[in-house]
């Protein structure tokens, strides 16, 4: 008889969590929204929802289901609920990103010379409010506007998240800004397109004062672009003196130094790896 | 106990009391109050500097009426914001040159304590016999002085917008600039490894640079690492080449494998002014038997800069950079004005340098 009872209670507590509560949690759940996991039979104990970023513990009472408030979900990935009272019963869910919002748009580089293939990249990241990357498919809108008022625009379908363009810089130098806009938000960025090395490199002199002033000729790139201001243009003067060295900016196209000669003076230019012509002058006056 | 202390303390300020008195220099002003030769008359003003004991040396110079006060002091305590007003006297060898028994010449080496480490000067003093003492003729070359003009100043500037704080993930910032090391050697010499070079700026936009040397054993682990602190002109405009140097104190080439060179860039805000040109550059030997590259700064601008830094790299015939050596010169640039400098290169390298490179960092104070 014992061993008859003995039977019936392991049976009875071994039927015990069938008995128990059942989550069960929509299958598609997008960032951020509201929702209810639906519970089968007694829901009353402990909540537990563990997330990518987010633990969260709470108790609840007798119902069918338990209510999620979006600001819960807010990051995409795997989440677990868990609800223990005398048993612990869980369900797993997938929350998706939302509704892409925003961009991050990567331009690479900031400066890039002039007539250069595929030099230019820039990269849109998709991603929703809550900084997820929108896996789903999005189209994003490329536009390219130049300072000299040209412009350009590309769509371009999000892969894995992700859209990018490469593109050629222009033939002349401007200050080119690359916009990338999906819904309402729209990312731009600024990239110049700048001179390349200096190209025929070459000085002339006049006398003012007792003062040598050599100067040299609009400095431009073989493309016929301005060389920018700011450009280290080098003039050394070699005379019985010894030798004298000006590292001259380009301002306003040329560059520009003064300097004294005594008896005959040979006077070179460079430019950072460029060298110019050389000039042979008399003595002062 | 009580007494003990008391006088402990009491003993021990009247020793630190001599100590100072010995220190101030007072002693050897003492022993040479009056001077008896040319090289006392010399220390006695110098010693008097040190303590800057302005009214005192004043008087010890022989036409002082024809000295103007103003300018005696600022020889010695600097002025405009130079190296010299955050320098001291430290200390001065004197020697004498010659003398025919009324007037005399006396070469000085004074050694001040500046803000960027020691800065020697030598000076050759004239020294004549007044009375029964000796008195420094001092020097009263006028300096020259500017016109009250206007120098047109076509200022160019960058300034840079970066990322801020509050800006969202993802907002890159504009690109560093790109820079190059164009050369680089490595020279053994008697105390440490020097890595000498030049770096170019590439890009269109002014860069901060800096330069780093790792030294490497021959499984590739590094052995030290140093950068080229101020032996550099940080900030390149474009297109703009400098010198660096990294200098590696108590080891050998033969300890190394190779060197790993590392060049840093930032975009910085940076002015294109002022041009100092670089005048007279000669190689040379100096007072004191040896080598220097002198020359002439003149400020172009119409601003002062108040700390001129020099660096020069000297290549030998096969256009390779051979050393680099840097100085600073202790008086500002004044428009227009030339100051002259001079940087040392040792003698075996000397004998090697072709030619030669002089590029000038300049240091503004917005204040002065």
């Amino acid at each position: 008889m014992r061993t008859v009872i003995t039977w019936l209670l392991c049976s009875l507590a071994a039927a015990m969590p069938a008995a128990a509560a059942e989550l069960h949690a929509p299958k598609d759940i997008a960032a951020g929204t509201d929702f209810a996991i639906t519970v089968n039979g007694d829901s009353h104990g402990t909540f537990y929802l563990i997330g990518p970023a987010t633990a969260e513990k709470r108790s609840v009472e007798n119902g069918s289901e338990i209510s999620v408030p979006g600001t819960d979900t807010e990051k995409a990935g795997n989440y677990q609920a868990i609800l223990c009272s005398d048993e612990c019963v869980s369900a797993e869910f997938y929350v998706h990103a939302a509704e892409a919002d925003r961009l991050s748009l990567l331009v690479h580089p900031s400066r890039v010379p002039v007539a250069t293939t595929n030099a230019i990249s820039a990269v849109a990241i998709a991603l929703d409010r809550f900084h997820n990357i929108v896996f789903s498919h999005a189209q994003v809108d490329f536009s390219v506007n130049s300072s000299n008022g040209s412009s350009a625009s590309h769509a371009q379908p999000t892969n894995r998240g992700i859209a990018w363009i490469r593109l050629t810089s222009a033939a002349k130098a401007s200050s080119t800004k690359i916009s990338a806009a999906v819904g309402e938000t729209t990312e731009t960025r600024v990239v110049e397109q700048v001179a390349s090395e200096a190209c025929n490199l070459h000085i002339k002199s006049y006398w003012e004062a007792n003062h040598l002033v050599v100067q040299t000729d609009p400095v431009r790139d073989c493309s016929g672009n301005n060389v920018p201001d700011g450009t280290v243009v080098s003039f050394t003067k070699t005379d019985s003196s010894g030798k004298t060295t000006v590292d001259a900016p380009i301002k306003k196209g040329i560059a520009k130094a003064e300097m004294p000669v005594v008896g005959h003076a040979r006077i070179s230019v460079a430019s950072g790896v460029v060298l110019g012509n050389e000039l042979n002058v008399g003595g002062a006056r | 106990m009580k007494w003990t202390l008391a006088i402990a303390i009491f003993a021990a300020t009247i020793v630190l009391v001599i100590i100072s008195w010995f220190q101030s220099g007072a002693l050897e002003r003492r022993r040479i109050s009056s001077a008896d030769t040319p090289d006392e008359a010399v220390r006695l003003l110098l010693s008097r500097v040190k303590s800057h004991n302005w009214d005192a040396a004043y008087a010890q110079l022989a036409n002082s009426s024809y000295v103007d006060k103003d300018n005696f002091i600022h020889t010695f305590s600097g002025d405009d914001g130079s190296l010299r007003t955050y320098a001291s006297l430290e200390n001065y060898d004197v020697w004498p040159l010659h003398s025919n028994g009324r007037v005399a010449t006396v070469r000085t080496k004074l050694h001040y304590s500046t803000a960027v480490g020691p800065l020697d000067d030598v000076r050759d003093m004239q020294v004549e016999h007044e009375g029964d003492a000796w008195k420094v003729l001092w020097s009263t070359a006028a300096l020259p002085k500017l016109a009250p003009q206007v120098i047109p100043v076509n200022y160019l500037r960058w300034d840079v917008i970066n990322r801020g704080a509050a800006d969202d993930w993802g907002v890159q910032n504009v690109d560093s600039p790109r820079v190059r090391i164009v050369s680089m050697n490595a020279v053994q010499r008697p105390d440490r490894i020097v890595i000498v070079g030049e770096i170019v700026n590439e890009d269109t936009v002014p860069a901060y640079v800096d330069v780093n040397a790792t030294l490497l054993h021959a499984d590739g682990t590094a052995i030290t690492q140093e950068n080229s602190f101020d032996k550099i002109s940080h900030i390149l405009l474009p297109k703009q080449v400098s010198p660096y140097r990294v200098d590696f104190p108590g080891y050998r080439l033969t300890q190394i494998k190779s060197v790993r060179m590392d060049a840093k860039s930032m975009l910085v805000p940076a002015s294109a002014d002022p041009v100092i040109e670089v005048t007279g550059q000669k190689l040379q030997k100096d007072a004191l038997g040896k080598m220097v590259l002198s020359g002439n700064l003149v400020n172009e601008s119409g601003a002062i800069v108040n700390i001129p830094h020099v660096l020069a790299s000297y290549y030998d015939s096969n256009g390779k950079v051979i050393w680099v050596s840097d100085g600073y010169v202790d008086q500002a640039l004044l428009p227009q004005t030339p100051v002259s400098f001079a940087v040392d290169l040792p003698d075996d390298i000397a004998s090697q340098a072709h030619t030669y490179h002089v590029v000038v960092n300049s240091f503004v104070n917005q204040a002065s």
